[in-house]
């Protein structure tokens, strides 16, 4: 088995105007990803939602700080999860399933530090 | 040995087993690039070996033996490398001392090729690299060669081809052939390269016709290979018999200072009538089991074009036929185009007229010559050779080939001569 992260960019002016019953059925559907995921024979290893990006903050070269995220984006990275899927076809089968209403998805394999895969 | 009987048969077994003799070689390396250089290895072993005990029954056996050989030397000596970098497959899935695996069953060796093009054509790869990368690892073409083939500069496709190994390797992408329920969508992607790469030496331009017609070759190679391995999927067949009875016209496609020839001025007596027998017969077959894909459709179109003796001749209403059974499964706006030049055969230029009107409007086929082209020739048929003349311009402006620009110019002469006899309209 082998971890990918699931990241997932969505346009975030539309969670900004979406009624409570929405983003209820979507917390909802993120619950029922979680369990699909082990239902495909894959397994969880993390994942977070994250806050707008009109909250975050860019540090770059180790010292300038910013308002705002590292790259101004209509559809921003809004979450992630780290699965372990067999190949990327598996973690394909699998991400097609995470919810991602208002963009998608992107398959990332983990790299494992001990080699530099660059 | 004759040196160059040794040098022909290698070049032969290079031919004809670079596929068996990588992939069968990968399921033991679990690495491509080590598996391409074991393979590669192989060969120039074999040039000393053949030579001296000369060449074997099965060279591509003998060959693949040699490569897997190479490849667990490789894996006894690097092993603790090798455990750190991430492997295509396990190396563990082939039993060295499994004698079904080192004598090389027919049974079993077709699917390592399978399971190459597969990876080598998987979806989550460029449609660029796929073509590139089938044709440098199914083929065995070297590089420079691939790079020539599609027109860039050598280190842009050394990238290419780095790139996309690279993701197969670090992602993972399986090296094996996908179960029943998603094998035709996967094998689509497959045969959509393999017809890319055919096109790609069928359309190339003047100048390059050795490379033109290797291309066409490989990709004729290739297509015979997936209709024998997977005999039940017909679109396989459906992709060969459209190649046979495409490639049946080559020699005509152009005239002898690399003019572009259409359908109507090709010499018919020319075309290769043993292809197209071959093509028809395995085109009847892919028909008959089923509803019929886009490359059965396609090659049933082809069909009856190779068995018209003259264009007048052609079974028009039954090329539109065929082209309204290929819209229902590939709704594209350039088969729409080749049906509207089908209908101006079979009903007249008038008919197909409004047919093109509406094609104008998408944006897929704004940049596309051959509706500007073939509008043109609706209207010099319907005598409006001003209006003819303009488009013809267009299409001119939209290609970037020289034998099709060659064939535009020669056009837009005679209905500009046709439109200087007229009396100016109005």
């Amino acid at each position: 088995m082998s971890k990918y992260a699931i990241l997932i960019y969505e346009d975030q002016a539309r969670y900004a105007t979406m009624s409570p019953e929405a983003w209820g059925a979507l917390v909802d559907a993120h619950n029922t990803f979680t369990k699909q995921v082990f239902e495909l024979g894959g397994s969880l290893a993390g994942g977070e939602a994250l806050a707008s990006t009109t909250t975050a903050t860019t540090i770059k070269g180790g010292s300038t700080v910013t308002d705002g995220p590292f790259v101004e984006t209509k559809e921003a990275l809004g979450g992630f999860y780290v699965v372990e899927a067999r190949d990327l076809d598996h973690a394909v089968e699998i991400a097609k399933l995470c919810p991602a209403p208002f963009g998608g998805v992107e398959v990332r394999p983990v790299v494992d530090p001990t080699t530099n895969p660059f | 040995m004759q040196a160059d009987a040794v040098a022909a048969a290698l070049a032969q077994a290079h031919r004809s087993e670079w596929a068996f003799v990588l992939s069968a070689t990968v399921r033991v390396a679990g690495d491509l690039d080590v598996a391409e250089e074991c393979a590669q290895e192989a060969y120039v072993s074999a040039l000393q070996a053949w030579t001296r005990d000369g060449v074997p029954e099965r060279p591509g056996a003998w060959l693949t033996t040699a490569a897997r050989n190479h490849a667990r030397d490789r894996l006894r000596r690097e092993v603790t490398l090798r455990r750190k970098l991430p492997l295509l497959v396990e190396p563990a899935t082939v039993d060295p001392h499994d004698p079904a695996d080192l004598d090389w069953p027919d049974a079993a060796v077709p699917d390592d090729r399978l399971r190459l093009v597969f990876t080598c054509c998987h979806p989550t790869l460029a449609p660029e690299a796929r073509v590139a990368l089938t044709l440098r690892l199914v083929c065995g073409v070297p590089t420079p060669d691939v790079a020539r083939a599609f027109l860039v500069s050598e280190p842009t496709m050394a990238a290419r081809i780095t790139r996309a190994k690279k993701k197969i390797s670090e992602a993972r992408i399986p090296y094996r052939v996908p179960g029943r329920a998603e094998l035709p969508e996967r094998l689509d992607s497959v045969l959509t390269a393999v017809h890319l790469l055919f096109s790609t030496g069928h359309t190339a331009g003047e100048g390059k016709a050795l490379v033109r017609e290797e291309l066409c070759d490989r990709a004729l190679h290739l297509a015979r290979t997936l209709a024998a391995l997977l005999p039940e999927q017909a679109e396989t067949r459906g992709l060969l018999g459209l190649l046979l009875l495409t490639d049946a016209r080559r020699a005509t496609r152009t005239d002898e200072q690399g003019r572009l020839l259409l359908l109507a001025d090709q010499d018919r007596t020319r075309w290769d009538q043993r292809a197209i027998l071959e093509g028809l017969t395995v085109t009847a077959g892919a028909l008959a089991s089923g509803p019929p894909g886009r490359f059965t459709l396609q090659a049933a179109i082809a069909g009856v074009h190779a068995m018209a003796p003259s264009l007048e001749q052609t079974d028009w209403p039954r090329v539109v036929h065929l082209y309204d059974r290929l819209l229902a499964v590939w709704n594209t706006p350039v088969v729409a185009l080749n049906r509207a030049a089908a209908v101006a055969f079979a009903d007249g230029p008038a008919a197909a007229l409004p047919l093109l009107d509406e094609l104008t409007t998408d944006p897929r086929l704004a940049d596309y010559p051959y509706l500007p082209a073939t509008r043109a020739n609706l209207l010099h048929r319907l005598g409006d050779a001003a209006g003819a003349a303009q488009s013809y311009r267009r299409a001119m402006e939209l290609t970037a080939n020289a034998a099709e620009r060659a064939f535009l110019e020669q056009r837009l002469a005679e209905v500009s001569r046709a439109a200087g006899a007229e009396p100016a309209p109005g």
